[in-house]
């Protein structure tokens, strides 16, 4: 996989897989500190630290159709090779959290790639799921705020009612509300 | 072309929305599914599925729901896109490109027929 927003995908999936009702992503590039994090935190059935440890090795799953599991092993390595690190925070019950970070201008770091596509690709298939997305970018400059694209979709969810998701006037409104957000956040260098 | 973003853009689509659907009540649901495990995502079902989407907005199809599954065991045959239609049996299609993808919403989905080449057979 040759993008963060794909790998942030898959890091989602599994939340779903998880039985999480809410889950948000985030990612936030500051070009002051050269730092790219981001996050995926959910309210699915959480991990014990034996297992949230476990998931490290490519030799483990919880899935019965294949016995290696690569998702996170690689997206870790990923980190690891940009002077960053992924971090899972998990409890029984309540949830899990994985962070990761990659220092921003490290030349091996995979570019953020095609995240309104991650995006819309998660709120449409899965539309039970309360979906919060952030993107939040500084720039080098110490004292900037921060510009940020950050979608709950309670409201649009309140709004559609009973009204499919995948109905061609809605799947474009979407992604013009992602694509649009996103461009207008992104610093291009 | 003017961008649609405010929740009142949105209250009239979803009115219009509502009146197709009174339009066309019989069709029975059809479900598109498309793989996405690990495996899926990396052989490439995030731009398969963004190909389904994209054909659904333009060609103003509805009707369909568009969902997607975990790995189901057939790695090497990823990016795979199920179809159901109402009651008649899922059909699988493995090595499902983006071109491939809008074929099978144009050619299985809206006109019925399935594409024999990319099926896979025997799930």
């Amino acid at each position: 996989m040759r993008e963060i927003s794909l790998h942030l995908l898959d890091i989602a999936e599994n939340s779903v897989a998880a039985g999480a009702s809410s889950i948000s992503i985030g990612v936030e590039e500051d070009y002051h500190k050269d730092l790219l994090a981001a996050s995926v935190i959910d309210n699915g059935k959480g991990m014990d630290p034996d297992t949230a440890e476990k998931v490290m090795d490519p030799f483990f799953t919880s899935r019965t159709t294949r016995n290696v599991g690569l998702g996170i092993p690689l997206f870790k390595a990923a980190a690891e090779a940009c002077d960053g690190q992924l971090n899972i925070f998990s409890t029984p019950g309540i949830g899990t959290t994985i962070t990761i970070t990659f220092k921003l201008s490290h030349i091996d770091r995979m570019p953020l790639g095609d995240l309104s596509s991650t995006f819309l690709s998660l709120l449409i298939a899965y539309p039970k799921i309360h979906w919060t997305f952030l993107y939040k970018v500084y720039s080098n400059d110490q004292a900037d705020s921060g510009k940020e694209f950050f979608f709950d979709d309670t409201e649009v969810k309140n709004e559609l009612q009973d009204v499919s998701l995948c109905d061609p006037e809605i799947l474009k409104y979407f992604r013009q509300i992602f694509e649009t957000g996103i461009l207008e956040t992104k610093i291009t260098q | 072309m003017t961008a649609i973003k405010s929740l009142d853009d949105l209250k009239r689509i979803r009115e219009e929305a509502l009146a197709k659907k009174q339009l066309k009540t019989s069709t029975g649901g059809i479900q598109v599914i498309v793989g996405m495990g690990t495996c899926g995502i990396a052989a490439g079902a995030r731009d398969t599925m963004k190909a389904i989407l994209t054909k659904i907005e333009t060609d103003n199809i509805s009707g369909i729901v568009v969902t997607q599954t975990g790995c189901i065991g057939l790695c090497e045959k990823e990016p795979i896109v199920q179809v159901v239609i109402g009651e008649a049996p899922k059909v699988t299609y493995g090595k499902v490109n983006p071109d491939i993808a809008k074929r099978i919403i144009s050619e299985h989905v809206v006109d019925g027929k399935v594409i024999q080449d990319y099926v896979i057979e025997g799930i």
